[in-house]
């Protein structure tokens, strides 16, 4: 598994608020609630964001509220990844659930520019800035969690009996 | 066996284990599973693909529609009745809308739904309240409600803790709200992130079962797994007033470890406000000039119930609300509502110019019943202040208790209770 595009870049603290702002919450429209993704913070993103993008971002990316419904419009808008110095515990979580691939990079985030070209090997764990020639390590899933990403989600993890019992 | 945390030992037990240790990861069983109005319907799509022909057991799954309710727009309608299908079609006992519905975090420990030892996943992310009844409980998002529903079961990483030792007694207009800002400011919206806050110490028995909700509340805010406070006589009385179910009472061990330890002197701490757009921007009074305002919200699972409205009542009798100031009372709940009624509160407010909405989460999320203009300013007794919160982009939203909203709602800016009150 494999993600390569250009860096679109944010800093602390990007709460889900932001994200996609509650006003728009009375749809489960996965394109319609995508059309307003980052709207508050960047109303510039839907028309920069190409498919395979990756969003870089500071500590705390997608603290507040519960909404899956933000990590939803991020794979939805064709983020393939979010690589952050650390991630909100429940949109940690969800991400996992919906299959959106997430990643903690502390030491690369701050070497990271708007617009750099950046290419990620999943089973390897290499993230490779090829714009600024810099390659980093980052730390795998525990296997609980690559069981359920291996199984495409939480979803598909209980259908396929992935945890037993 | 190792030392564990309040946390931990309820993860053990509800894991089937004799003991857990932090960062093991463990399937637990869950007590109940709560979604509202714009959670649920995420959670029932994705539980459809289970094809499944009911949830876990039906008396543990609780549909709340709280937030865009009284329906704001067709589309709000829609998902409403998404639920209230589902909820029939899989008997749910704990539906609730209309005339029986209240802000959620609000609504289960009023109704006895929740009980210490529990341990509870909603999603939503200030299911965190119900740590303050001594019960495990935090925010997860649709499809693991889902998977709730469906299994009765979720998995989580057994987390560390940072204690707060809590001591002395607050002085007059000091509420636990001002208690939890003033941690957050201290550590950070990020300062808890992954970790438990656990509370105890002998301040404790100053802080009523309202404010302890109010601070659980908030313990997200801080990035928190979740918040919980030690049981003692206060809430065993409120546990038994409400008709829970027989608490389950765990202890820290006297050895547990903990990432770290703060003690707060609660009769040091003074009124604060969490300035935009993060709760941790935490001033008190004198860090601060006139900010004049807009508009004023008391109310939502963080300060919306009696306790709360008696306070703004206190401040608002015989006053009234600044020309220029729209200020909404919203009770958390139709008890609420009701007891207020009878109480004279929602007279006090509607004399001293107050709208008075039935309840809903409302404006605290942008939704409806009160969102700002562009460069408008409120200060609301909610929990988070973010870019755009309460409506336009460019507006404000200032935290605060329900002492310092009610007085700012008089004084038409920033004020502390005693400029109104002495």
């Amino acid at each position: 598994m494999n993600a390569y595009g250009k860096v679109i870049k944010y800093g602390d603290n990007v709460d889900t608020d932001v994200i996609i702002p509650a006003r728009y919450l009375n749809t489960t429209d996965k394109k319609e609630l995508a059309s307003h993704c980052m709207e508050d913070i960047d109303p510039d993103f839907k028309n920069k964001v190409e498919p395979g993008d990756i969003i870089v971002a500071g500590k705390n990316f997608g603290c507040g509220s519960s909404r899956e419904h933000a990590p939803i419009v991020i794979k939805e808008s064709g983020i393939s990844l979010v690589i952050a110095k650390s991630f909100a515990r429940i949109f940690y979580r969800n991400a996992i659930n919906i299959g959106l691939a997430i990643i903690e990079c502390p030491e690369c985030v701050d070497e990271m520019d708007e617009g750099d070209k950046v290419r990620v090997d999943f089973d390897k764990g290499e993230i490779v800035n090829e714009t600024k020639n810099k390659t980093y390590k980052a730390s795998p899933f525990p296997p609980f969690i690559q069981t359920i990403i291996q199984n495409g989600g939480l979803i598909n993890s209980i259908k396929n009996n992935a945890f037993g019992g | 066996m190792s030392a564990m945390t309040m946390t931990q030992k309820i993860l053990a037990k509800h894991a089937n284990l004799d003991s857990v240790s932090a960062g093991q990861l463990v399937l637990v069983d869950v007590d109940m599973v709560l979604g509202n109005d714009i959670t649920s319907p995420v959670a029932i799509n994705e539980f459809r693909k289970l094809e499944l022909d009911k949830v876990f057991d039906k008396d543990k799954v609780a549909l709340v529609m709280d937030h865009f309710t009284p329906n704001k727009d067709i589309k709000a309608a829609e998902q409403c009745r998404q639920c209230r299908e589902f909820a029939m079609e899989m008997n749910i006992t704990n539906y609730f809308e209309g005339g029986n519905v209240g802000v959620e975090h609000a609504l289960l420990p009023e109704k006895g739904l929740v009980t210490a030892g529990d341990l509870v996943i909603g999603a939503d992310s200030h299911t965190c309240t119900y740590g303050a009844l001594g019960a495990f409980a935090t925010g997860v998002g649709s499809t693991d409600m889902a998977c709730g529903m469906a299994t009765g079961k979720a998995w989580f990483k057994v987390p560390s803790a940072i204690k707060f030792e809590l001591t002395g007694k607050p002085s007059k207009y000091l509420m636990g709200k001002d208690i939890i800002l003033h941690i957050i400011g201290m550590i950070g919206v990020d300062g808890a992130l992954y970790r438990s806050m656990e509370f105890t110490g002998d301040g404790l028995k100053y802080l009523s079962m309202s404010e302890r909700l109010s601070m659980a509340n908030m313990a997200i805010e801080a990035g928190a797994k979740n918040g919980i406070f030690e049981v003692d006589e206060i809430t065993l009385e409120f546990l038994k007033e409400v008709g829970a179910k027989e608490p389950v009472v765990f202890k820290a061990d006297e050895d547990a470890e903990y990432d770290e330890v703060y003690t707060i002197d609660l009769s040091k701490l003074e009124p604060v406000v969490a300035f935009p757009h993060l709760p941790e921007n935490t001033k008190t009074f004198d860090q601060f000039d006139d900010i004049k305002i807009d508009q004023v919200v008391i109310g939502s699972c963080t300060n919306g119930r009696l306790e709360d409205l008696k306070v703004a009542a206190e401040v608002l009798k015989g006053r009234k609300v600044a020309s220029h100031v729209r200020a909404i009372i919203i009770p958390a709940t139709p008890k609420i509502y009701l007891e207020a009624l009878e109480k004279g509160y929602l007279k006090i407010f509607m004399n001293a110019g107050c709208v008075v909405s039935a309840p809903t989460c409302g404006p605290c999320l942008g939704g409806h019943m009160g969102i700002l203009a562009k460069g408008e300013r409120a200060v609301a007794t909610t929990n988070r202040n973010f870019v755009g919160r309460m409506g336009h982009v460019e507006s404000e939203v200032y935290l605060a208790s329900p002492y310092v909203a009610a007085a700012s709602a008089v004084t038409g800016k920033i004020s502390h209770p005693r400029e109104v009150m002495e």
